[in-house]
């Protein structure tokens, strides 16, 4: 009995921990042939292992579609097995949508199939990936075992494109980051919006140019309103059979401009403006306070530049 | 053991238990920092040091950008300070800056750099030469000190060092506030082949009298901002200062 005792221990420090590095992956389909994981509307944490991002595959008469690759090596694998659960057709394409980590870091395990983004995104990944992976490690921990980063290597243009035999049309957007991919799949009506979209959870804009991703987001509300249209998966919340992804995401954009802009105008200063209360609307959208404080730290430099006015 | 590694090992038990004593002051660092026996000699060798809570720090627990972590330290509650210094335990040149409150009170909103997380500290000095010490712990990525800054890559930036852009309150909520920004790189000198370039000495001045003057080191944000309390003073505001390489500047912020 007493030999085994240190490794009761480790048993139970393990599951204390929670630590099976298991995803739970569940494939949830969207329409004919196109499915989404869904990952938590939550900020990084060790509990979630950095399954907060939404991923999906189309399965095209050539093969299958690939919408980025997740957060680590270990949910690359589990989406890898999960997608073939679903269809054992060859992996056709990977693409990421842009150069954020919860995007791109599950690349390793598709490393044999073409992996794809825009020409920013892939110099994105190039010199700033290893950092995102390393602040990933950081915030997620033993979940990121053996993950690095692997950049695309095929630059894609927007446009109607057929892919696999699929007729898709890629939407070269940017705002969210300096580039950002969002894909229309015209046979399913299902849009693919990348981090353009956020739905019940608060934007991130580290990256950000909201003006931008205002227009960006016209441009992706238009096809909302295509004939054809059925579905809108958001890069992070709930897949939803309208545009309130992206109104939400309007919504946030413009009050959090319009907030710093009015805290600048009125004097105050960078740590007084985090401090400000969220306004009813967005006070129970979850991660909204943290996010509302780092969008501060990222957009207001910029904002009280303007109010101090002209250089004398 | 023998007696001899025994009394050895005493005696270099005794060497490593001996830190620099805290001069009139037993008390027990509140934010828990395992370098705050070394910030000991930031202040003069007999000086009386206390940690106070009427000197606060605001800055956020957690910074996501650490270029530009928001400090704001109001030590105004303490009546007349002679001087204010801001440090950072983990930085890698720990002093921030220096305030001297003259017309304004003891109030000064501005950025630092961080290399990781640190508690951020100010130290006020009164009249009776105490140093009054508050602080607050800031969690952060890290890479601010070397990192380059942005405008070691912009081409136009030698055109626009020391420009002033600045404005004043005269209503409102902020009504007799002041707020500024100069144009400056403020380069460590800690990234290879960037030598430290960075402003030195800022004064302001309303009515022909010192508001308040400022020394700043290499951790204090590129592009300082600045946001300061005008006090009774009234009128423009003049704002003078050189960096460590002798550049001088000279602006006027209208009320």
């Amino acid at each position: 009995m007493k030999r085994w005792l240190p490794l009761a221990f480790l048993a139970i420090t393990l599951t204390a921990a929670g630590a099976d590095f298991d995803y739970r992956l569940q494939a949830e389909r969207v329409a004919d042939d196109v499915h989404v994981f869904v990952g938590k509307t939550e900020d990084f944490t060790p509990a979630n292992g950095g399954n907060i991002v939404n991923t999906g595959f189309i399965v095209a008469p050539g093969g299958i579609v690939v919408i980025d690759s997740g957060p680590s090596r270990r949910y690359g694998e589990q989406m890898r097995r999960a997608i073939a659960a679903v269809d054992s057709r060859p992996l056709a394409l990977v693409i990421n949508t842009h150069h954020h980590p919860d995007h791109f870091l599950g690349n390793q395990v598709f490393a044999d199939v073409p992996l794809a983004a825009l020409p920013a995104t892939i110099e994105g990944i190039a010199s700033d990936g290893n950092a995102f992976a390393e602040n990933l490690y950081r915030l997620t921990g033993d979940w990121m075992a053996g993950t690095e980063v692997v950049v695309p290597k095929q630059a894609l243009a927007g446009g109607r494109q057929e892919i696999a035999g699929r007729r898709l049309r890629l939407l070269a957007l940017d705002g969210h980051t300096g580039a950002d991919l969002a894909i229309y799949d015209e046979v399913s009506g299902v849009l693919f919006t990348g981090d353009l979209g956020f739905f019940g959870r608060a934007p991130t804009t580290p990256h950000a140019d909201v003006n931008r991703w205002l227009a960006a987001l016209d441009t992706l509300e238009a096809i909302t309103r295509e004939p054809g249209f059925r579905a809108v998966v958001p890069g992070h919340g709930p897949v939803a059979r309208d545009a309130a992804p992206l109104r939400q995401t309007r919504a946030w954009l413009n009050w959090l401009q319009m907030a710093l802009r009015r805290s600048a105008e009125s004097g105050l200063d960078m740590n007084e403006t985090m401090a400000q209360p969220l306004p009813a609307e967005f006070a129970g959208l979850p991660v909204a306070a943290s996010e509302y404080r780092r969008s501060v730290g990222h957009l207001f430099p910029a904002v009280e530049r303007e109010a101090l006015g002209a250089p004398r | 053991m023998n007696p001899m590694t025994g009394l050895a090992a005493i005696f270099l038990a005794a060497l490593l238990t001996v830190r620099p004593a805290l001069a009139g002051q037993e008390d027990v660092d509140p934010l828990g920092s395992a370098r705050w026996g070394d910030m000991r000699y930031l202040f003069p060798e007999q000086a009386t040091i206390r940690f106070d809570q009427r000197v606060r720090v605001l800055a956020p627990a957690v910074a996501e950008n650490p270029m530009q972590v928001p400090v704001t330290v109001d030590a105004s509650e303490l009546g007349p300070v002679s001087e204010v210094m801001v440090f950072a335990d983990f930085n890698p040149i720990v002093e921030v800056l220096r305030f001297y409150p003259q017309a304004a009170p003891a109030w000064l909103g501005f950025r630092v750099k961080l290399q990781q997380s640190s508690p951020v500290r100010a130290a006020a000095r009164t009249a009776d030469g105490v140093w009054h010490v508050g602080g607050a712990w800031v969690t952060t990525v890290g890479g601010g000190c070397t990192a380059p800054s942005a405008k070691a890559a912009a081409p136009d930036w030698q055109a626009r060092l020391n420009q002033v852009s600045g404005r004043q309150w005269e209503s409102g909520a902020q009504a007799g506030r002041v707020r500024l920004r100069i144009e400056h790189p403020m380069d460590t000198g800690l990234v290879a082949g960037i030598p430290a370039f960075h402003l030195e000495q800022v004064e302001l001045l309303a009515d022909g009298r010192s508001l308040m003057r400022l020394q700043l080191h290499e951790p204090v944000s590129e592009n300082p901002v600045f946001t300061l309390k005008r006090g009774a003073a009234e009128g423009p505001v003049e704002v003078r200062g050189h960096d460590n390489n002798g550049n001088a500047f000279q602006a006027r912020i209208e009320p």
